[in-house]
């Protein structure tokens, strides 16, 4: 089948759906590529890469519309794109069915198949196509790349002989994909970062990131909801959310915002009067700005100034690193259709069993198959009903108080029993032999457990002291018993200059 | 000059050095030292006895030395390092042959009837009966183990039907005969007991290291060199000499120390391991066919470029390095990584490997420098940081089941989690499972590649893209 990737035509989009490394490996699944001249320009890839590659170059859009099966995009189609789709033909593109009913119902109408790249539902399995969580990674980075530049400091801390440069304080809200990624640019720039998120479990990544989880005093409400996005909190809850943020906008320089709650508009997080309480110079990057943005000044793709404070709401974070998100995204476009295509022969086949592709698929054979059923998973599971029992833990306690007691009891009556009946002379040998298991003991611990190979062998070396028995009967009137301690000597001879010689041998080897 | 007093220094300063020589094994730099003190240890005894109770068959002596100490130099020259597990257990019979072999003789010596009477003579036909018992089913066990190990004999444990109440007969017929055998030898008699003894314990040896698994191989060695150690103490009783008593205690404290960090390792009874069957189909054995999601696997080019864009990267050796020999191409890399700026440190598990230890042994084969090697405790909070952790032919102390399914075969066994890192890559020829027989959720976590294929082969890959 023939892939077709067309320039992306939307305004200020440099993303393209793949790349010359991706298309190789497409092409490796027995597809065919084309790509559309100068479809990778804006993204530095190159017409001749694509070439390279082994993709074929159309010179129009209309070519790759009308002489492919499959079309890869970035953006959903325009209108006129979409007009170009007819029946057969597969699209696999963002396509946000939700926003935009319209377009859903003129492709199904259509007869295309429509696989959307915002609906993969999020399980662990399909994390490799999950398209959204890489460009959400991608707008955290540059998020923190967009606030370095309207940041008139350092984001590290120096000592320098010009004075002393304090280190930046980020505060990042929400700590989903583009969240952590922030956290982490912020981090390694050297910035203090805090972090805050309603949702407990994401507390352990945050700090993973090196970053201060910034801790709600109030009774745990936990605020995740379906498939690991959050969810509306309570009145309350936002109450003391609020008045976290208003505290932290006093203190911090570069604030983060990437709250989102699906289906929903933005929560508003950061009021007028938190910009006005922050330092001049702040910058506050608003990753929620298409859904109305966390911050009640943002206005959508511009970069505005308030009190002094320079608020971006960009929505375009992923195409202004456009060579990265291609790539990130024709991989993960591509992982999809490697799935699509079990038998490496360059068919897809869309089974609608699949829970992936299920969730993925919004129209199909002239049917619109979406929303589809919800799958129910979180990224942790829900917190444990009940406490586990105790009672097996307590039960072993009290056995293992008992049982030594009751064995050192049993051991002493059988040594008083030994000594009752042992001649003198085998109680001075035992004195020793329990003498010497409890200085083994004391000596063996301290090994280090690297040296347990070396251990064996020399203990399996001295343990051929054994020899000693032998040596005493070699002497003997005996024929018989001579030639048994002669055997004995060679044998434990054998196991002597064996083992300390690989004993040597081996500590050799243990080298810094 | 009083020969009985000097035999007696001799032998204290031999102890002495014989406490030296495992003490010093407590850390690397003194190790080497430490196995000079017990070969120094061992020259006194031996001269001290040869020159004080010797009196005749020289040279048959000083030819079964020279014969045996050839023997065991060549062996231990030639000896491969994954080997060391093999040679350790057939070194483990020769112990036990030889307390067999002074058992016997002992026995036979017509002079022991004058020597001991009464209750001396009870206790020590006892001492004698407990030698040759516990010398035979070291001998016997060890050579089984040496036959598993050396993959002479299949790895699957060999469960008999009511192989407890097997056990428990030959316990207690061991102990029947026992008793015969002290009641006949004050008689003059005794022999048949004693041969018919022996042939039960060779028996038990046998049936008891047939019915454990390959993944419990550590506590088994590290068991028979217990028993090697309790054999010569045995001996040393029956001799009425305390070096033996001393030395053998040593030894057996040892071993069974050893055995309880291997078996707490394992978090398993040690009983539960004696008593076999590990691996089979009993407990809670995944059903085949059970939806463990799908595996994803990685290439050797790909997997060179996330080793050489990381900076923590935690290498995980198994039995699995052993087997493929992959250990110097494991260093090779871990060499050219390191040079690069990348953190590469060793986690290793208490019972990887077949032998307690195993594995630092064969990473300081391969000349990894040992301050990297560290144990599993050390290692297991690091894991948030790791950017890529290499499991090399280790399935079931990688298994993250173990901590989250606390019935299954392997529950409750502390195991390295490594799932907590960024990346895994599993080198693995299959999908097949553990000694355990459980099978591995870490293969089908989404932040697990695995690399199929000869561990060797695959690091060899890799190793040319780095």
């Amino acid at each position: 089948m023939r892939i077709g990737v067309p320039r992306e035509i939307y305004a200020g989009e440099k993303r393209v759906a793949t790349t010359p490394d991706v298309a190789a490996q497409l092409i490796k699944l027995g597809f065919e590529v084309e790509v559309e001249s100068n479809a990778g320009a804006a993204a530095s890839y190159s017409d001749a890469a694509y070439r390279e590659a082994g993709c074929s170059i159309a010179s129009s859009a209309d070519e790759v519309w009308a002489e492919s099966d499959i079309i890869l995009k970035v953006r959903g189609p325009e209108t006129e794109e979409a007009a170009r789709l007819k029946s057969g033909q597969t699209l696999i593109s963002f396509l946000y069915p939700a926003q935009n009913p319209d377009l859903l119902q003129q492709l199904t109408g259509q007869g295309v198949t429509a696989m959307a790249m915002d609906s993969v539902p999020r399980i662990s399995r399909a994390q490799k196509v999950d398209a959204l969580s890489s460009m959400a990674n991608i707008a955290g980075y540059r998020a923190i790349v967009e606030a370095a530049q309207h940041f008139g400091r350092f984001f590290t801390g120096q000592i320098t002989a010009a004075g002393k440069v304090p280190p930046a304080k980020v505060l990042v809200i929400g700590a989903g994909v583009a969240g952590l990624a922030a956290i982490g640019a912020a981090q390694s720039m050297g910035a203090i970062v805090r972090s805050f998120d309603t949702r407990p479990e994401v507390k352990e990544q945050i700090e993973s990131m090196g970053a201060e989880f910034l801790m709600l005093d109030f009774e745990d409400e936990d605020g995740s909801g379906e498939g690991g996005y959050a969810k509306v909190m309570s009145d309350e809850f936002i109450k003391a959310e609020m008045a976290l943020f208003a505290e932290q906008a006093k203190d911090v320089d570069i604030i983060i915002t990437t709250a989102l709650i699906p289906g929903k508009p933005a929560p508003k997080l950061i009021t007028a009067e938190m910009v006005e309480s922050m330092k001049d110079g702040s910058v506050i990057v608003d990753l929620a700005a298409e859904q109305g943005g966390n911050c009640e000044l943002t206005e959508p793709e511009k970069v505005v100034e308030h009190h002094g404070v320079t608020i971006i709401g960009y929505t375009d974070l992923p195409s202004r690193l456009a060579t990265q998100s291609s790539q990130l995204y024709a991989t993960n476009l591509r992982h999809l259709l490697t799935d699509l295509t079990p038998e490496k022969d360059g068919r897809i086949v869309v089974d609608m069993e699949d829970e992936v592709f299920r969730g993925a698929t919004v129209c199909k054979d002239g049917e619109t198959t979406w929303p589809p059923p919800a799958p129910k998973l979180s990224a942790a599971p829900p917190k444990a009903k009940a406490a586990p029992q105790p009672p097996p833990v307590v039960e072993e306690k009290k056995r293992s108080v008992a049982g030594p007691i009751i064995g050192m009891v049993i051991a002493g009556l059988a040594l008083l029993g030994l000594g009752a009946v042992a001649p003198p002379s085998f109680m001075a040998h035992f004195t020793v032999f329990v003498l010497a298991c409890f200085v083994g003991y004391m000596v063996i611990w301290n090994v280090t457990a690297s040296l347990h190979t070396p251990l064996m062998s020399v203990t399996n070396a001295i343990s051929s002291i054994i020899i000693i028995g032998a040596l005493i009967q070699i002497s003997s009137d005996n024929e018989l018993i001579r030639w048994i301690a002669i055997g004995t000597v060679l044998i434990t001879s054998i196991n002597i200059f064996g083992g300390f010689a690989v004993t040597r041998r081996m500590l050799e080897m243990f080298r810094k | 000059m009083n020969i009985e007093g000097i035999i007696s220094v001799s032998y204290i300063i031999a102890t002495i050095l014989f406490i030296l020589a495992l003490g010093g094994l407590s850390n690397q730099e003194t190790a080497r030292r430490g196995n000079w003190y017990g070969i120094t240890g061992m020259a006194i005894a031996l001269i001290a006895t040869v020159l004080g109770v010797v009196t005749r068959n020289y040279e048959y002596l000083l030819a079964a030395l020279v014969i045996g100490g050839t023997i065991g130099l060549i062996a231990a020259r030639r000896v491969q390092m994954t080997q060391m597990p093999e040679l350790v257990a057939i070194l483990h019979s020769l112990v036990g042959v030889a307390a067999v072999a002074v058992g016997f003789a002992n026995f036979m010596d017509p002079g022991r009837l004058t020597h001991y009477v009464g209750v001396e003579l009870t206790i020590h036909d006892i001492e004698t009966y407990l030698g040759i018992l516990i010398g035979a089913v070291t001998f016997s066990g060890s050579v089984i183990a040496f036959g598993k190990l050396s993959g002479r004999i299949g790895g699957k444990p060999l469960t008999l039907p009511a192989r407890h109440w097997l056990n428990l007969g030959l316990l207690i017929a061991s102990i029947w005969f026992g008793y015969q055998f002290v009641v006949q030898s004050a008689a003059g008699g005794g022999t048949q007991e004693l041969i018919i003894m022996t042939v039960i314990a060779l028996l038990f040896g046998i049936h008891m290291v047939m019915a454990i698994g390959g993944a419990d191989m550590p506590v088994v060695v590290s068991m028979l060199n217990s028993y090697s150690g309790w054999a010569a103490s045995a001996t040393g009783f029956m001799l009425g000499n305390d070096l033996l008593i001393v030395t053998g205690a040593l030894v057996g404290s040892s071993g069974a120390i050893l055995s309880y960090i291997m078996c707490r390792a394992m978090n398993r009874r040690f009983l539960a391991v004696i008593a076999g069957g590990f691996g089979t189909s009993e407990g809670t054995v995944v059903v085949s066919g059970e939806d463990q999601g799908e595996v994803d696997p990685i290439l050797p080019e790909e997997t060179a470029g996330l080793l050489l864009d990381a900076k923590e990267v935690m290498i995980i050796p198994g039995y699995g390095m052993a087997v493929a020999q992959a250990q110097h191409i494991v260093h090779e890399i871990t060499q050219t990584l390191r040079d690069k700026g990348v953190n590469v440190r060793f986690g290793i598990h208490p019972v990887a490997g077949r032998m307690p230890g195993h594995m630092n042994v064969l990473l300081a084969e391969a000349k990894v420098p040992y301050d990297i090697v560290f144990e599993m405790d050390e290692v297991n909070d690091d894991f948030p940081n790791v950017d890529v952790s290499i499991i090399i032919g280790a399935n079931d102390i990688v298994n993250p089941s173990a901590l989250t399914d606390p019935d299954g075969p392997i529950g409750g066994m502390p195991v390295l989690e490594c799932w907590k890192g960024k990346v895994s890559i599993v080198l693995k020829r299959s999908m097949a499972t553990g000694y355990a027989g459980v099978q591995n959720p870490l293969f089908f976590l989404e932040n697990t590649r695995m690399l199929f294929g000869d561990a060797k082969d695959t690091l060899d890959a890799v190793f040319k893209e780095i």
